[in-house]
């Protein structure tokens, strides 16, 4: 069943007094519990797309639903993981985290005690009377998807939320987010340019196309979890995909 | 080891700066020796017998007036400012309407508002908290400003999609905890100005106690000793208000800000 419906979506930008299409006719249908990638190279219009999403932008023109309501404004049954370090830096991580629960008025021990249970979710509960400067990229990342989790949303909208992590920690990140996706199931859409990273996490890539930001292919991919990252048919999407983004000189025929 | 270093290092710091002082005061002592003429330069110890003497009025009744004024310059430059350095930072509209009259009024030097005090409030203890007000508001204008105009976008975008969307809520949870440091820094500023205007603002007579009237009306007596002896309490409550703020505000209030900054 669908959760997120975008329709005949449009998006025009203006740059340097030019009209620019950063999205071009997207039509899609997230399914819930779906764990969806966007992918394309930069100006393809995936972020935008996701902040549309998210209510951050509005279309040209078009629509997206949730659940038939068409989306007017940002809210938190859409939760957002940005690529940038959004902690608040003046609050405690607890405090970060009970952020959504108190602005909704959730009595003060309970919004404790439910933070305090996101924190264990992604492992930092021995942080929390920390400051967000006190932590490492990582763990900053983390508590930014506690943040979001407490508030119990329909979606969890990410931005490249690795983006500025080392490879290593990179791939930690991604385990431990599946992990969590397994405790506390939710939509996931997000946004990457990494293909390995969108193989190792997806049931569905979207792969875009930039000028003008479109889609141009949607994969599915079945392989149960935990996926081995070099596996022969894991190569095999990879090429596809690569091939599709046209990062590759040479594009082997698909059998 | 490196924690022994540090204490004596800290230890042999205290010294130099008490002997440094140390020998102001005797450098000070011998010039005036040299000099020999109270009206042109009073030794110290003439300053201490002057404070001797006169140290119970400037507790109960210079010390409180000057407060009072401060008091209420202060007072009255928050209240003005912050709301509208808040309303300019958030609201472009309000920025692009209250700007010019900020710019034109701004460069205008505090103390050139006296005779306008006068008219208006008359030798009253409100004329002196005019002028420290027309010192201390731009200052905490301006960083509040700029304090709401540096609130980088991904944390009002953060605290949207957590369900922060009226504008009363973000500024309430994100503008106002964002800006506080150049609040504070802004405020530090306004004070050591509004002090500043505080010693002229009393020398015209909106009062017949306060430290910056006593200034003037020793001079009159050409009591040289009392002058100094004011100047220097002046300056050394100045450096008082200035540190007790600093440590309230930046060790307590603004710990998250440890390890930021520097």
């Amino acid at each position: 069943m669908a959760i997120i419906e975008v329709k005949d979506v449009f998006k025009l930008f203006l740059a340097d007094g030019k009209e620019m299409e950063a999205l071009h006719d997207i039509n899609l249908s997230i399914r819930e519990n779906e764990f969806i990638c966007f992918i394309g190279p930069s100006g393809c219009g995936k972020t935008t797309l996701l902040r549309i999403i998210a209510g951050l932008e509005n279309p040209t023109s078009g629509a997206v639903y949730l659940h038939g309501e068409p989306i007017k404004g940002p809210g938190p049954e859409r939760g957002m993981v940005f690529q940038e370090y959004s902690l608040f830096p003046w609050r405690t991580v607890l405090d970060n985290v009970a952020f959504g629960p108190e602005l909704k008025g959730t009595p003060k021990e309970e919004r404790i005690a439910k933070s305090r249970q996101y924190l264990k979710m992604v492992g930092l509960e021995r942080f929390e009377s920390r400051y967000p400067h006190e932590l490492s990229g990582g763990m900053k990342q983390r508590v930014a998807i506690a943040r979001a989790l407490v508030n119990d949303p329909l979606a969890l909208l990410m931005d490249e939320p690795f983006g500025a992590l080392d490879a290593q920690t990179r791939n930690t990140m991604q385990s431990e987010l599946l992990r969590i996706w397994g405790e506390d199931k939710k939509t996931v859409i997000f946004v990457t340019h990494s293909v390995d990273e969108a193989i190792y996490l997806a049931d569905r890539i979207v792969i875009m196309s930039a000028r003008p930001g479109r889609i141009k292919d949607v994969i599915d991919v079945a392989f149960p979890r935990p996926r081995n990252r070099t596996s022969p048919e894991v190569n095999r999407i990879r090429d596809r995909i690569l091939c599709d983004l046209g990062t590759e000189i040479a594009c082997i025929p698909r059998s | 080891m490196a924690k022994t270093r540090s204490l004596r290092d800290s230890f042999s710091e205290r010294g130099i700066e008490a002997l440094s002082i140390v020998g102001l005061i005797v450098v000070w002592q011998l010039a005036a020796g040299a000099v020999n003429e109270t009206l042109l330069l009073p030794s110290f110890f003439q300053v201490l017998a002057a404070f001797s003497n006169s140290w119970q009025s400037i507790l109960w009744e210079d010390l409180p007036t000057s407060l009072l004024h401060f008091f209420i310059g202060m007072a009255a430059g928050l209240l003005v400012a912050l709301p509208v350095g808040m309303s300019m930072g958030w609201f472009r509209m309000v920025d692009k309407a209250l700007d010019p009259i900020v710019e034109i009024l701004r460069p205008i030097p505090p103390l050139v508002w006296i005779p306008f005090a006068i008219v208006w409030f008359g030798l009253s203890h409100e004329a002196a908290g005019f002028i420290i007000f027309m010192g201390a508001v731009f200052p905490i204008l301006i960083s509040t400003y700029v304090g709401f105009r540096n609130l980088p976008r991904v944390y009002v975008e953060s605290a949207k999609v957590l369900g922060a969307t009226k504008d009363i809520d973000l500024v309430r949870y994100v503008a106002i905890p964002f800006a506080l440091p150049s609040i504070a820094g802004g405020v530090r500023i306004a004070m050591g100005i509004a002090w500043m205007c505080l010693a002229a603002a009393e020398m015209f007579g909106v009062s017949t106690s306060g430290l910056g009237y006593r200034i003037w009306s020793y001079y009159y007596l050409h009591q040289m000793d009392y002058v100094l002896l004011y100047m220097i309490v002046l300056g050394m409550l100045g450096l008082i208000i200035d540190r007790s703020f600093r440590y309230v505000v930046e060790e307590k209030m603004l710990k998250w800000q440890a390890g930021l900054t520097q």
